[in-house]
Parts: structure tokens; C-alpha cells; sequence
């Protein structure tokens, strides 16, 4: 049972927690009853009796439990050392304790390791320094190198890799104070749409636990999802990111190609890949930008230009702000009726708040799947060539002649979608076929980035659904690799493009599974993205409703 | 057929793959899919198209050539298979 603080009372502690104004807003919003009504249900049977002590305010009755606080909540509350970094790190661990069998978000947890970082971090507030991720326990995609922890891309190939160094990410998290928690499951070197290509284990989606969590970040996206960290960090290639947060319900954002150093994240495809944030809140995943942000001397990438505060673009109000809505997504084939219809109502809100909508056109959309699907796989073919069984990962022992050591070698330690995706690269790249392929789909990622620059001056940033339906049954589209693409449709032109794409909660369909609203903005100009989210956010409460685990 | 098993099985040994009967099988008719799908970009003229390589314009990052701290021999050679005396071991590559 969990005791908050040796039972000091909790009201004092949120009491200035932000209403965030529950019953505000004019709009009428369709499931809003039936949602508050099972929410306070499902949690009043949860806890079987909700302790007064629990109480936030009069219009909040509801029991605050630390795993489910965001960050910032927690961040209050530790700033005012109402709890400690130690006592919320616990918390979070016992929940992944409780739910991880039915979830498999994690590949490794660094228990001692997050339990010492809570430690130092207690120590740092204690010396009057509290920024706004020390002492909060996010968890990382195992993508991103962490020193001294295992991280494996889901991969055979790496099953005992323990980096030398951290990836840029992760030493600014922890300069920021952060605490890690472990390292998350995903598609074995973040290739796919499900998670289900990771070597280890299937990760199932917290909302039903029959599908998939989305992909390729899957277990980052379900762990934000089920409480099991506050926060947590992705990678994105052709939506990994918005994909698995949009199927959650969590909030997701690929920044601009550029933005977050790469340094240390082991690479898929190397002109596509970007680090970013999985949260509860917008609030939350601006805070998370602020701490990865910037430019790194380590990564000859990322662009050396000023990392405004993220945080500061959370402000009311729409008015002037112009949203494009691309005709070519809607018509798209295989478009679920109620992804559309929760888009639709999305975009109505936000124009019912101030936004003006426009209608902007992006002809090359329906060829993107196949830009994208030339150019990843020719990039990660060169990219995974290095996994040669001499430096690190696994080796086939038994083969005595160079050659053959290393086919048996990478033959037994990759999967079989990253070993189609490493033939389909190196096909599109061999002699006499480059021009048609890879030249082709070059010329085409052009025509891409011209359609956006097009429609970019017309309108700010452009809303669209994140993926044509919502998250599909585990098993059902695993022996079927190009209707698994296809559901990337929407979110790989980000990609091919380099600029910031966003997932947040935007409703659910009958059955109960979320959607999320994508939003695409302009090279550098995540604020904008930020800016329309928190607006949203603070209009509707989609992102307040829990998976009952 | 965008490609034949025979084309499968030469570009795996390309990659540094050995594939089973049963992989060939079901790659070929996977990737032959693929690339069928992939023939859609043919229908879009791109006489005169710039390609593009990286969406975010970027000059060479140079840097000057100073001797600076490294990871330690040891470290870098802890996550090998096979090490000895300080060096990488590898199969017998000359005759």
C-alpha cells in the first residue's frame, strides 16, 4: 500500500495544483459526461475507498497517487519538499512491479541505478536546487546509449552491449537532474510499426491489452501510458515517436531534424532519425525539449541555433494562427471513420477557440510510403553494416573463415524485418539499380519538401490524423510488412521533410481506443506545435482519461 | 517479378546475410511486394528534380584536428566478443 509521506496529508501538498479548469471552455464535448462518470468510477472501485486525505480540491476528487502525477506536478511538490525524488522513484518502480506482466514496457530496470539517481537528486534539493526535472523518473527508449546500462535496440545482435559513454540525451537529463529509470522495448533498431519486431518481448498496449502499442518507441509510449514513468524519451524515423503516442494516448513530439543532438543513438536511418519526448501533458513535453534541445559539437547534424524556452509558447489563446488541413490525408484509402471524425471535431475545437482553418494541398502525400521505404532501408543497410560480430553484440563462434562468421553472425542476431529491410537497402543501392530506386525516391523526398514549403505560406502548421486507424490487433499485420508501412502514412512525410510533427489525445473510438491529432509546423518552430497542443489540451480533457490496468 | 529468389540470395550475400531455404522464400515474396509497391514513384516525372540527401541544408562541420580525451582502450574493447592483448580478434582473413 502506498503511503505518501509517512501520511502527512495531501491536500496541503496539491493544493496549488492547477484546476486545470476541469469544466471550463464552452464547447460541448460529446463523450465528456460518460468519461468523467467512468473515470471517477473505475478509479473510486480501483481504491475501493477514496481517502479524504487524497482529496486535491473541490472539483478534483480524486486519489493522487505519485506514479500518476505529471511532471509537473511532481516538480511542485518536490520543490516544496512535500515528497522526496526517493519516495517517487519508489512509487513509480512498484508500479512497473504491478503491471509490467501485463504490459512489457521494459526491456531492462535500473532499480539500484534510479534509486541512487533519487538519492543525489534529494540531495540537490535539499541545497536549494530544484530545476524542473530534478529528481523525476522518465524512462528511455533502448535506442539510446546509456553508460554502465545494457541497451540492446530490442536487437539479439547487442543482447549484452553495456556502452562506454551516454548519449548527449542523457547526460543533459541527468545534468538537468532527471532520473533513469531503464530502458524501454521497441522494434529491434526501431524498425517497425508494433513493437512486435523487438528480439525480446511483445510490449501490449495499456488501453487493450490484445494490441499493439504502436512502434517502433511502443514501450516508452505504453510505460507514459500506464504510469510507469513520468516521462519518457523516443526516437523517430518514420513516426515512431507520434505513432505509439497517438495509439496510447499519450503526447508525442518528433522535433525538426536537427534539433536534439543524435549522439549516441544507435542509427537507423541517419537523415531521418530524431530524439524526442513522450509525456502526459503538452506542459510536460515542452519542459522535456528544454533539457535535450541544442546544438552538440558531437553531432555534426544538429544545428547550431538558439533553443528558445518551450515552456514560455504555452500560452492562451489562437487568435491570427492559421491551420492548414491537408485534402489529400482525408481522401487517403483506408482512412477509418472515427480516426476522421475525431480529427474533425479536433480541428473544430481549435478553430472554435481562435485558430483560422485553411485548406492547403500536399499532392506527393500518397508517394511518400514509397520514398520513405527506399530511402530508410538504403540508409540502415549501410548504417547496420557495422554490426559485424568483431566489436561488440554477438558472434557466431563456431565459423572459423571471416566471411562466413559474419553472415552466421548477423543472420541469427537480427530479426527478420531488419534482415528484409537490410536486403530491400542494399538492393535499392547495388549497381544498375541505384538511379531507379534510391536516385528516383531522392528526387521525390524533394517534391515532398516543396509541397510543405508550398503550403507553409499559407498557413503556421497543419493538422492531420497521426495514423489511418487505431492501434491494430498484436499478430495482425506481422506477416503482412507492407500493410504494416502503410500505416505510416500519414507521419513519414515529417521525416522526409525534417520538420517537427506533434501527437496529442484527441479522442477515442466506440470500442475505446485512443486517437491522436497531428500537428506539423515549420522547420525550428516547435513552439507553434506547443502552442496549438496546450490550447487544445486546456479545452478538453482526452488526456486526463487513464487505461484501466 | 521485381526480383527473383536468385537476386534475393545475391544481394543477402551483399549484405553479409545467409538466409535459410525457408527466409528466401518468404522475402522473395515479401520484397518482390514491396518493390512492386515501391514502382509508384515511377509515375511522378522528376526530369530536372534535385535530389535530396538531408531535408536541413548543412556545410561541412569542421573542426580543428586537436588531441583530445578518448575512451580508454579497455573500455573500448570490453563490449568484444573476442579480444587479446589489447586488440580485436578476428578470424583468419589472409591465407
Amino acid at each position: 500500500m502506498w503511503d505518501p509521506g509517512g501520511g502527512r496529508s495531501l491536500i496541503s501538498r496539491l493544493e496549488a495544483a492547477p484546476t486545470e479548469s476541469l469544466s471550463d471552455g464552452n464547447l460541448d464535448f460529446p463523450d465528456k459526461q460518460d468519461f468523467f462518470y467512468s473515470f471517477f468510477v473505475f478509479s473510486f472501485f480501483r481504491d475501493f475507498v477514496v481517502d479524504k486525505r487524497f482529496q486535491v480540491n473541490n472539483r478534483e476528487k480524486l486519489p493522487v497517487k505519485l506514479h500518476e502525477l505529471t511532471i509537473e506536478e511532481a516538480h511542485r511538490l518536490l520543490k516544496r519538499k512535500e515528497i522526496s525524488s526517493v519516495e517517487l522513484t519508489q512509487a513509480v518502480l512498484e508500479r512497473i512491479q504491478a503491471v509490467e506482466d501485463r504490459v512489457d514496457a521494459f526491456i531492462t530496470v535500473s532499480e539500484k541505478e534510479a534509486m541512487e539517481q533519487a538519492k543525489e537528486a534529494d540531495q540537490q534539493i535539499a541545497h536549494g536546487h530544484c530545476e524542473s526535472l530534478t529528481g523525476i523518473p522518465l524512462a528511455v527508449k533502448d535506442v539510446i546509449c546509456t553508460r554502465g546500462i545494457q541497451t540492446t535496440c530490442a536487437s539479439k545482435i547487442l543482447e549484452n552491449f553495456i556502452p562506454p559513454y551516454n548519449a548527449t540525451v542523457i547526460r543533459q537529463l541527468r545534468q538537468a537532474g532527471a532520473v533513469i529509470l531503464g530502458k524501454t522495448n521497441m522494434d529491434e533498431f526501431a524498425m517497425g510499426s508494433s513493437t512486435e519486431n523487438s528480439g525480446f518481448k511483445i510490449t501490449r498496449n495499456p488501453w487493450d491489452l490484445t494490441r499493439v502499442p504502436g512502434g517502433s518507441s511502443g514501450g516508452s509510449a505504453a510505460a507514459v501510458a500506464a504510469d510507469m514513468c513520468l516521462g519518457a524519451l523516443g526516437s523517430d524515423t518514420g513516426g515512431s515517436i507520434r505513432q505509439p503516442a497517438s495509439y496510447c494516448s499519450t503526447v508525442g513530439m518528433k522535433p525538426t531534424y536537427g534539433r536534439v543532438s543524435r549522439f549516441g543513438l544507435v542509427a537507423f536511418a541517419s537523415s531521418l532519425d530524431q530524439i524526442g519526448p513522450l509525456s502526459k501533458n503538452v506542459s510536460d513535453c515542452a519542459i522535456m525539449l528544454n533539457a535535450i534541445a541544442g546544438y552538440d559539437s558531437a553531432d555534426s547534424t544538429s544545428v547550431p541555433q538558439d533553443v528558445p524556452d518551450y515552456t514560455a509558447a504555452l500560452q492562451k489563446g489562437l487568435k491570427g494562427i492559421r491551420v492548414g488541413i491537408p485534402g489529400e490525408y482525408a481522401a487517403s484509402e483506408g482512412m477509418n471513420p472515427e480516426v476522421l471524425n475525431a480529427v474533425n471535431n479536433a480541428v473544430q475545437i481549435i478553430e472554435d477557440i481562435g485558430a483560422e482553418k485553411i485548406e492547403v494541398s500536399l499532392p506527393h502525400t500518397e508517394y511518400a510510403v514509397a520514398a520513405y521505404y527506399v530511402i530508410a532501408p538504403s540508409e540502415a543497410s549501410s548504417n547496420l553494416a557495422r554490426y559485424d560480430g568483431v566489436k561488440y553484440g554477438m558472434r557466431d563462434k563456431n565459423q572459423n573463415d571471416m566471411i562466413k562468421m559474419y553472415r552466421s553472425t548477423r543472420s541469427n542476431g537480427f530479426g527478420s524485418e531488419v534482415q528484409r529491410r537490410i536486403i530491400i537497402g542494399t538492393y535499392c543501392l547495388s549497381a544498375g539499380y541505384y538511379d531507379a530506386y534510391y536516385g528516383k525516391a531522392s528526387q521525390v523526398r524533394s517534391l515532398i519538401i516543396e509541397d510543405f514549403n508550398t503550403a507553409f505560406e499559407a498557413c503556421d502548421l497543419i493538422l492531420c490524423p497521426v495514423a489511418p486507424s487505431p492501434a491494430f490487433k498484436i499478430g495482425e499485420k506481422v506477416d503482412d510488412p507492407l500493410s504494416m508501412y502503410l500505416s505510416d502514412i500519414f507521419t513519414l512525410s515529417a521525416n522526409l521533410a525534417g520538420i517537427p510533427g506533434m501527437s496529442i489525445p484527441c479522442g477515442f473510438s466506440k470500442a475505446g481506443h485512443p486517437i491522436g491529432l497531428q500537428l506539423m509546423g515549420k522547420h525550428f518552430n516547435e513552439e507553434m506545435l506547443f502552442k496549438v497542443a496546450y490550447n487544445f489540451e486546456q479545452t478538453t480533457n482526452f488526456h486526463k482519461k487513464k487505461p484501466s490496468l | 517479378m521485381k526480383i527473383t529468389k536468385d537476386e534475393v540470395l545475391y544481394v543477402a550475400h551483399l549484405a553479409r546475410l545467409a538466409l535459410d531455404e525457408e527466409s528466401i522464400e518468404k522475402f522473395a515474396g515479401q520484397i518482390d511486394q514491396i518493390l512492386g509497391y515501391i514502382e509508384k514513384l515511377n509515375q511522378i516525372d522528376t526530369q530536372g528534380i534535385k535530389p535530396t540527401s538531408h531535408a536541413i541544408s548543412l556545410t561541412n562541420a569542421f573542426r580543428d584536428d586537436e588531441e583530445k580525451q578518448h575512451i580508454e582502450r579497455d573500455l573500448a574493447l570490453a563490449n568484444a566478443p573476442e579480444k587479446e592483448d589489447g586488440s580485436f580478434v578476428v578470424p583468419k582473413v589472409v591465407g
